[in-house]
């Protein structure tokens, strides 16, 4: 823990508390989601916090709980495209030969149309509901973590260490869970908090296009589709989520960076 | 054949192919995945006639491949079909919201490209020092807001506080050019900021990696000034990657753009698409993501065929 520099340290501080309070968001709220217990747009004060949103909703609660709704899609989409990516590169590394390259070119056929306009046409036929969006989210970014995947575990694949295992005979479960993927780990960690990013990004541009997290339920990118209107006449509710998104964006960022600089220099990289 | 043509060629062919995978993932992808169009046109509470009626109007009781080439070829002679939610044409609509949205994009890539090549140059010569570390810190900054919040953050500070340009962008004929360009003048900062980021990381890294090169070493134990070595020794072995990089980014600002519209409003493809996504009208999404999808691969293709041609190896081979 003496090791972790003061970058990484305020990062970590600030991701933790927007975990917490993503998990304890109905302890910390100090009204509901959905009540209205104010006027239209009040300014802030010690009753609200933050002020009152469009239809008079209390500021505060709504960014709590839409910060545990933005957060909670992007893990669960992370993780969906992380194992879906991982397994698969791992799979079409091992194997080689069409399989590698069925895969291959069906990932660049994906990743040739723009993940947004990707996921607006499948969005245009099925309904939009918070578990469609994840496995939309996290099966279009996958491609990216099989990229990566892939390109990782070709290098591995090549070790003595993974021949060796061959020839023991073990089957190509143990090679890829046993083998490949403990020295794989570090770089795809890294990687895996840019794709937390990018997903929050994502669900939240998606939301502010109404094709997200539909309401009355709350995320970052929906309350600033609802507040926008308030902006020209100098209301700033709906940047509000701006903050949160960037500060989290940031401390994520922060810690991705240090772990990918503690894993170059463990393999002796210049740095 | 001259090697440099048979790689260009190839990678035409390449991009040509993918093209065509491209439109047959959108049409078949919207085909296969639950969900019916004639039923998110009368609701839920049509009758099973009327669904049947509708069905059998619109042609979707036909084998999905022969729908596809009828698409294709369609829109390959310019026909994209009608809107199944007003039965406009749809190439009528998308023609002139293509151009409005290239307008866009376009002096968003005339101010970006020069910039952030200038800088990331900037930020290499001055590498780890303030210039380096203020440019790393806004562009951090800037990638970490998504782009419509970057737009709404100028629309508060500069066109509600400060009373400078307007926050919505409507742009029509009989405007002059100069209207035009100060209609667009936010959307326009909005997009420059976004993809000025990601260039300029990209340009630093590019020049970067050249820099560690043995001849820049050798560059500079002749005793070359640091900007004789970027500008006349690092520069033009690193165009290839930068062509790289610009061309990227601005594929990346085609789709920027989508958000870009809604917020200021710009009558542009982007806000077409997103309302008809809205509205469940599969043939205008269709049509925009092909279209969306081709000025993509086609940006992606131009990156290699540069690529290829900046290669001096490959353009005088043994």
């Amino acid at each position: 823990m003496k090791n972790i520099p003061i970058s990484a340290m305020i990062g970590l501080f600030f991701t933790a508390l927007y975990f917490l309070m993503a998990i304890f968001a109905p302890l910390l709220a100090p009204y509901g989601m959905a009540e209205i217990v104010g006027d239209v747009w009040e300014p802030r004060s010690a009753e609200h916090l933050l002020g009152t949103d469009n239809i008079g909703r209390d500021l505060l609660s709504r960014m709590i709980y839409g910060g545990r709704t933005t957060i909670f899609i992007a893990t669960a989409a992370t993780v969906l495209s992380f194992v879906t990516g991982s397994v698969l590169g791992f799979f079409a590394a091992v194997a080689g030969g069409w399989v590698d390259q069925v895969l291959s070119r069906f990932v660049d056929l994906i990743m040739s149309i723009p993940t947004l306009i990707f996921a607006l046409v499948v969005l245009s036929v099925m309904p939009v509901t918070v578990p469609v969006l994840i496995v939309v989210m996290g099966l279009l970014d996958s491609t990216r973590v099989y990229r990566l995947a892939r390109a990782v575990a070709v290098d591995i694949e090549v070790m003595d260490y993974v021949e060796a295992a061959r020839l023991r005979g073990e089957k190509m479960k143990w090679i890829i869970f046993r083998e490949i993927l403990p020295n794989a780990l570090s770089p795809l960690v890294a990687e895996m908090g840019l794709r937390f990013i990018f997903m929050v990004l994502f669900v939240s541009t998606l939301s502010f296009l109404g094709l997200g997290v539909q309401p009355p339920e709350a995320d970052w990118g929906g309350i600033v589709k609802e507040n926008k209107d308030g902006i020209v006449y100098g209301i700033p509710a709906a940047l509000l989520p701006a903050f949160a998104i960037a500060t989290l964006a940031i401390s994520v960022n922060l810690v991705a960076d240090w772990v990918l600089n503690r894993t170059t220099s463990l393999k002796g990289g210049r740095g | 054949m001259h090697p440099v043509v048979k790689l260009v060629s190839q990678r035409l062919a390449l991009g040509l192919l993918l093209l065509l995978a491209a439109s047959a993932l959108i049409f078949l992808g919207t085909l296969m995945l639950p969900g019916d169009v004639a039923q998110s046109i009368l609701g839920q509470s049509a009758t099973p006639e009327a669904l049947a009626n509708l069905r059998e109007e619109l042609g979707l009781n036909r084998p999905a491949l022969v729908r596809y080439f009828d698409w294709l070829f369609g829109a390959l002679q310019g026909d994209l079909g009608t809107a199944l939610t007003n039965g406009q044409d749809i190439a009528e609509s998308i023609g002139k919201r293509l151009g409005n949205t290239l307008f866009l994009a376009f002096w968003a890539a005339v101010i970006s490209v020069p910039l952030a090549i200038f800088l990331g140059l900037l930020a290499v010569r001055y590498r780890d020092r303030w210039p380096d570390k203020l440019i790393s810190a806004v562009t951090l900054a800037s990638i970490s807001i998504p782009e419509f919040l970057i737009g709404y953050l100028l629309i508060y500070f500069v066109a509600v506080q400060m009373g400078w340009f307007s926050s919505v962008a409507m742009i029509n004929d009989s405007m002059s050019l100069l209207d035009k360009l100060n209609a667009i003048a936010l959307p326009v900062a909005v997009l420059t900021l976004v993809v000025l980021a990601h260039m300029m990381r990209m340009t630093r890294a590019a020049i970067l990696n050249v820099m560690q090169s043995a001849y820049i070493e050798t560059a500079e134990l002749k005793g070359l000034s640091t900007f004789h070595v970027i500008a006349r020794h690092a520069f033009p072995n690193a165009i290839a990657p930068i062509v790289n990089v610009v061309m990227l980014n601005l594929a990346y600002l085609v789709v920027g753009v989508v958000v870009i519209e809604v917020v200021f409003v710009y009558p542009g493809m982007g806000q077409y698409l997103v309302d008809h996504v809205a509205k469940r009208d599969v043939p205008v999404v269709q049509a925009c993501g092909l279209i969306f999808a081709a000025v993509y691969i086609l940006l992606n293709m131009i990156a290699d065929i540069v690529a290829i041609l900046s290669n001096p190896r490959l353009r005088h081979p043994k």
